[in-house]
């Protein structure tokens, strides 16, 4: 949910569009029209068919306007009736209060009759900057905040939940979530090896997404959480493997580059962008994963065109027969049983945002469905 | 007088401190990024001291104790420190986070502290003087705000950047985040309790300080009316490296009178 009518020219100046673009860049009229115009979009969804709307959580930047996924959840959980809302997810570590975040996807959960899915995320990098939460506790909290929600939601109150960083006489919680014995829970990643181990514990096996990655990376951690699942002694479930990838279909290929061009380059040259400092605090990774981001800095933090995108997995987009393919073939090499298409990104406005939705509902969704 | 490796373990954290010289104990305390070298300050004092230069817990070639979650945790480390060492009257000196160190020690306990200076620390907070953003900024550009000479700057960017030193400075970084992320470089509640330190405090200052600004040192002077406040022109935040000789003359005059 970018701020899409952000100054381009202004957002390249000051390098990234996180924690220190000033917010006079941000005009709230131009910001009403957004919010209902993405909800809208999100509500069509329902309409052409899709089976998730997804929010997600993002602080103090024009890359995304949902500081409180909470709120659009919401609204959506009012305004649908059949499509599940996926909350993709709260970022735990940055919450002062797991609690509140337990009390509040019940309600979602109970509001919309159980149409709820659950994501735990320890919000991105630059969200310790916003934030002020110590990046070096960030793994612990997240745990521990995970324990402390999963609790609250299945074991019978009060009791006492004395944590390292959250302590609370009274665990209580009203409302209990409407799904039994709680929604599913899904956990967005850029992919490491401590989330994979963590997500496909066979006390959990939550569904892994792997977000905005080269199709490359996205093999390779999908594959690393199967062994991981077989490692622990089964055999991991399609349901658990998830993949979400911006994705435009045009009415032909040419056509389907020459409208996300520009969008698509502003969302990954622009909006995505940030210096290394601002994306990795200490301790937010191991030392050895931010070393490899040090060594690969120069092809991570540099522009992408969109044919580079293309080319590499990052961004799927063509006509709908193109685009089919393309996923028929992940698919039968990765097996994920869920597939998020990020149908707006960057500055795509409406009336593209719309096209490519339907264009999506009506020649790629069913043929993936049918694949299954 | 060269200087000495030694390892000492305490709760449970091999200490890594190096240690040179002879006359009475003089601990230096280190700031964000370490101690890696014996510098030509800690040279000249060794001169006149028996000059003990610890890798904090947490940083060089130090261990990473569990134990290690905050400031205070340092402060009761190394008062334990001291104690094992059997240091009597130390001198002790800190550069920016290991000034904030040195204070937090004094406020708890100063039997076995002679006296204090305090170089550039961090620890506390002063309005208008807000800190730069150590964690936003990147490698090259805090090196160069560590320095009112940019000579000084070139000869640290200088250095090869070998496999060992990225993953100490990384080491370092992290635990500089553990103790000073939030709240940013200081903890609110040591003001309240500065006039503990009832021992001779010296506090030294670049006056062209980029990372902890020189308005923080009038206001600690201002929450210490008995200390000696010492500013260095044309000087940066790191007065023992770009004015070591008029510093070690001033830690001379300060510690032996």
């Amino acid at each position: 949910m970018p701020y899409a009518d952000l100054d381009l020219a202004a957002g390249r100046k000051n390098g990234t569009v996180w924690v220190t673009l000033p917010n006079r860049n941000y005009d709230p009229e131009k910001g009403h029209r957004l919010y209902n115009r993405y909800l809208d979009e999100l509500e069509y969804g329902e309409e052409l068919g899709f089976d998730v709307v997804a929010v997600n959580e993002h602080h103090q930047t024009a890359y995304g306007l949902m500081p409180s996924p909470i709120v659009t959840a919401s609204a959506l959980a009012r305004r649908t009736k059949r499509v599940k809302i996926a909350i993709l997810g709260s970022a735990l570590p940055l919450r002062s209060h797991p609690l509140m975040v337990a009390e509040e996807h019940a309600m979602i959960d109970v509001i919309s009759g159980g149409r709820l899915i659950t994501g735990f995320v320890r919000g991105i990098g630059a969200e310790y900057h916003t934030f002020g939460v110590n990046p070096t506790f960030s793994h612990d909290r997240f745990h521990e905040a995970h324990d402390l929600i999963v609790r609250a939601w299945t074991e019978p109150g009060p009791f006492s939940f004395q944590g390292h960083h959250y302590r609370v006489q009274y665990v209580n919680l009203w409302p209990r979530p409407y799904q039994k014995p709680h929604p599913p829970i899904w956990i967005p990643s850029q992919g490491s090896k401590e989330t994979i181990d963590w997500a496909s514990h066979p006390d959990r096996r939550y569904t892994y997404l792997q977000t905005f990655s080269p199709v490359k990376v996205v093999q390779r951690y999908l594959k690393q959480y199967r062994d991981t699942c077989a490692n622990y002694g089964y055999g991991c479930e399609d349901r658990q493997l998830g993949w979400a990838v911006p994705v435009y279909v045009g009415a032909s290929d040419e056509a389907a580059r020459r409208e996300a061009k520009e969008h698509f380059e502003a969302f990954r040259n622009v909006y995505v962008r940030m210096p290394i400092e601002m994306l990795l605090p200490p301790g937010y990774t191991s030392r050895e994963s931010l070393k490899n981001v040090m060594k690969a800095k120069a092809q991570m933090f540099g522009d992408v065109t969109i044919d580079q995108a293309i080319e590499l997995g990052l961004f799927v987009c063509g006509s709908a027969d193109t685009v089919y393919k393309a996923f028929e073939g992940y698919w039968r090499e990765m097996r994920f049983g869920n597939l998020l298409v990020m149908c707006q990104f960057g500055t795509l406005p409406a009336d593209l945002t719309r096209a490519n939705m339907e264009r999506f509902a009506r020649g790629v969704l069913p043929r993936l469905k049918a694949l299954n | 007088m060269p200087f000495t490796d030694h390892t000492i373990e305490l709760v449970g954290c091999r200490t890594h401190y190096r240690r040179g010289g002879k006359g009475s104990p003089l601990v230096f305390l280190h700031g964000a990024s370490g101690a890696p070298v014996v510098l030509p300050f800690m040279e000249k004092l060794s001169e006149r001291f028996d000059v003990i230069v610890p890798d904090h817990p947490g940083y060089g070639q130090s261990d990473e104790p569990e134990w290690l979650e905050n400031i205070h945790d340092v402060a009761y480390f190394y008062l334990d420190f001291i104690g094992a060492l059997k240091l009597e009257r130390a001198v002790i000196i800190g550069s920016s986070m290991g000034g904030w160190m040195a204070m937090e020690m004094a406020v708890r306990n100063t039997s076995r502290i002679g006296s204090l200076v305090l170089v550039s620390p961090a620890g506390i907070a002063a309005t208008g003087a807000e800190p730069a953003d150590i964690f936003l900024l990147s490698p090259e550009d805090t090196i160069r705000k560590l320095f009112y000479e940019q000579r000084f700057a070139e000869e640290r960017l200088a250095l090869p950047m070998t496999p060992e030193a990225i993953d100490l400075a990384l080491k370092n970084r992290h635990t500089t985040a553990r103790l000073a992320w939030e709240p940013r470089l200081h903890d609110p509640h040591l003001a309240k309790w500065l006039h503990r330190i009832d021992v001779p405090v010296a506090i030294v200052w670049g006056k062209d300080d980029l990372i902890l600004p020189v308005g923080i040192a009038h206001e600690l002077k201002r929450l210490m009316p008995r200390a000696e406040l010492h500013l260095f022109e044309r000087c940066g935040h790191l007065p023992q490296v770009e004015k070591a000789a008029e510093f070690c003359d001033l830690v001379v005059r300060f510690a032996c009178r």
